[in-house]
């Protein structure tokens, strides 16, 4: 008994010590770091003191919060576009097709994450460019005369952020949808109900749990994406990790760039919560 | 009374497979309709046919004089409790009761009254508000049993309702919902494979095998005096000796029981090959007084013992032939030990050959 409960303290130990290294030097020092950082501005003298200069800088500066505005509207826009995409292609590899099929299919939707954003950006750039495979296409077949304005757009920059996290919306939808049996749609479908009702009143409320952590998955990447925004939209894209990125490395203002740093993972948190709540759906539901 | 459904020479294939064969019956308004089989006989199929949710490969459904060829489940004037039950989890007691009449877009007074009456009636009532995940087996059973009556359907069908119960509960639902049948006087169309249940409940059995009906009549009937082979070994205990040759005054089983053809009432016609007897048929010590009753000897193998259900494993003397009889547990019996020979009697008109 003794021996038993020795040994469980050791295993005990073993396994969560390399959780408790993970936590504390990769999140919380660097956190505690880069929170005292942003609650510090130089003085006169060259000497770091404490002050809310960063923060006040933000609320001050019309284009800092713009921007932040446009990036927390733009996530919950593609978000929300992702689900549109995501929940028919999900409910198709569930539901309607072979088994057979469905493992193919998704594996070829795997594919962009074999080669990583980088390239995908890129292959978008191809494409979209006003000398790119699209524009060249409609051009050489007489449909327009002058390249369609589509890359360093806004139009682009969502494309390219659907593109990289439309797959983590589709794969925690799929597992809801493969926990909810037939007869479910089949009983609703007895009491008279319309496929639309079937639809928004058993199959959408069943797989809310699957949708909630598929949006927070999506918007978390999407809200925190750097190459999408900067290489797909251009100067012109005004997302929020650009400016973190040029307080870092283009003005060197490591203070300025910790506070940005924090209003974005206050904000993202902030979002995350206020949906939640709005959607009636518990953390621990979600994320089961 | 006037028949409620009519299947007329109903039959699906599947690529090479007949899951429903040339099936034609009727069923009495208000009756308690019950469909027996083992599973893969495709008792399933033909409720599925029933409530539209696969189309015949040939024949008709008729629901009170109505062709329902080419009529959606939705707008089938009947409603199903499924196997699983099939309740919506994200839903509460109330609501899943609710979610028809929301379909028929019922005014919330009339609606509410409903469903009021409907919990009443199954015993739900304070249970409105629980999650469905929360509840019993019994309770879940009734949600989905009051979800479907809600809707006042003209058939009920039910697949196997209570199929996932333990014993105890299966029970006390059977009576339970034959009770909830007769106050209520809505048709049901129960499919199950446990005799026990269709035999306890239904107004009118048929026995399904092979695709095909083999039998339909009210329980006793179908118990007293089954058609065919296949009805007499399926529904309740019985004994089952197969012939291996017979000849003008003798036939002989597989078992080498050699009966002279004057003992039993096989003797009466032509070749049998089979013939059954019930447990509880056989007499033990019959008095010589009685007509008709044929007499031999067993040994007594075993006394498998389950109360008032206990049987004698006994092998028939001369022969090979196993022979299972009912041991009532009364005093008269109580001195039987393994070992003894027993004189034992049946008669002739429990005796069924095919």
């Amino acid at each position: 008994m003794t021996d038993n409960k020795k040994n469980f303290n050791i295993t005990f130990y073993l396994l969560i010590v390399p959780v408790l290294i993970w936590l504390i030097f990769m999140i919380v020092i660097p956190h505690a770091e880069l929170l005292i950082s942003s609650f510090q501005v130089e003085d006169d003298l060259g000497d770091m003191v404490f002050s809310f200069g960063n923060y006040i800088e933000f609320f001050t500066q019309k284009i800092y919060w713009l921007t932040f505005v446009k990036t927390a509207a733009y996530s919950i826009g593609v978000t929300l576009l992702a689900f549109i995409i995501a929940f028919p292609i999900a409910f198709y590899l569930t539901k309607v097709t072979s088994k057979k099929n469905a493992a193919f299919l998704m594996l070829l939707l795997l594919i962009p994450l074999w080669v990583g954003e980088l390239v995908t950006v890129y292959g978008w750039m191809v494409l979209l460019g006003d000398h790119g495979v699209i524009n060249s296409f409609l051009i050489t077949t007489g449909i327009i005369n002058e390249p369609l304005n589509m890359l360093y757009t806004n139009f682009s920059m969502v494309i390219g952020l659907l593109y990289m996290s439309m797959l983590f919306m589709v794969i925690p939808v799929m597992s809801t949808l493969q926990s909810m049996d037939d007869s479910l749609i089949e009983a609703a479908c007895d009491l008279g109900a319309s496929k639309w009702d079937i639809f928004t009143k058993i199959i959408i409320p069943y797989s809310m749990p699957g949708i909630t952590s598929g949006a927070i998955i999506v918007f978390m990447l999407v809200i925190g994406d750097y190459l999408a925004p900067n290489l797909l939209g251009g100067k012109n894209s005004l997302w929020f990790t650009e400016q973190i990125y040029n307080n870092f490395l283009t003005t060197f203002n490591w203070n300025e760039g910790a506070a940005f740093g924090f209003l974005l993972l206050m904000l993202s948190s902030g979002i995350i919560w206020l949906a939640l709540k709005l959607s009636g759906q518990k953390l621990d539901k979600v994320g089961s | 009374m006037s028949k409620i459904l009519e299947i007329k020479n109903l039959s699906k294939h599947f690529d090479d497979f007949t899951a429903v064969n040339n099936v034609d019956f009727s069923v009495e308004e208000g009756g308690f309709f019950s469909i027996l089989g083992s599973s893969g006989c495709g008792k399933t199929t033909l409720l599925r046919i029933i409530a539209g949710f696969q189309q015949e490969s040939e024949g008709d459904v008729i629901i009170r004089g109505q062709s329902m060829k080419g009529i959606p489940p939705e707008k089938r004037p009947v409603n199903i409790v499924f196997q699983n039950l099939a309740l919506f989890p994200m839903m509460n007691v109330r609501e899943n009761i609710a979610f028809g009449l929301k379909m028929q877009k019922l005014k919330t007074a009339d609606m509410n009254s409903k469903i009021n009456e409907m919990l009443d009636r199954v015993g739900l009532n304070g249970y409105e508000k629980k999650k469905v995940t929360d509840l019993s087996g019994g309770q879940r059973q009734r949600v989905a049993i009051a979800r479907s009556l809600v809707m006042n359907p003209s058939i009920l069908l039910l697949d196997e309702p209570l199929g996932a119960l333990d014993r105890k509960l299966r029970e006390h639902m059977k009576v339970e919902l034959k009770l909830l049948q007769k106050e209520i006087g809505t048709t049901f169309i129960y499919i199950t494979h446990d005799q026990s249940e269709a035999l306890v409940m239904s107004d009118q059995v048929a026995v399904m095998h092979d695709g095909q009906f083999e039998q339909i009549d009210t329980p006793r009937i179908l118990y007293k005096n089954p058609k065919t082979s296949f009805v007499a070994g399926f529904v309740g205990d019985t004994n089952r000796f197969e012939i291996e040759s017979s000849d003008n005054d003798s036939i002989i089983t597989k078992g080498d029981w050699k009966l002279k053809r004057s003992d039993l009432t096989m003797s009466l016609q032509g070749t049998p090959e089979v013939f059954y007897i019930r447990p509880e048929a056989l007499i033990l010590n019959p008095d010589n007084s009685i007509d008709g009753v044929d007499q031999f000897e067993v040994t007594i193998k075993t006394i498998l013992f389950d109360g008032s259900n206990t049987k004698l494993s006994t092998i028939v003397n001369g022969s090979r032939e196993e022979l299972l009889i009912s041991l009532p547990q009364n005093a008269q019996f109580d001195g039987i030990e393994e070992g003894h020979i027993l004189n034992i009697g049946v008669h002739r008109d429990d005796v069924k050959c095919f």
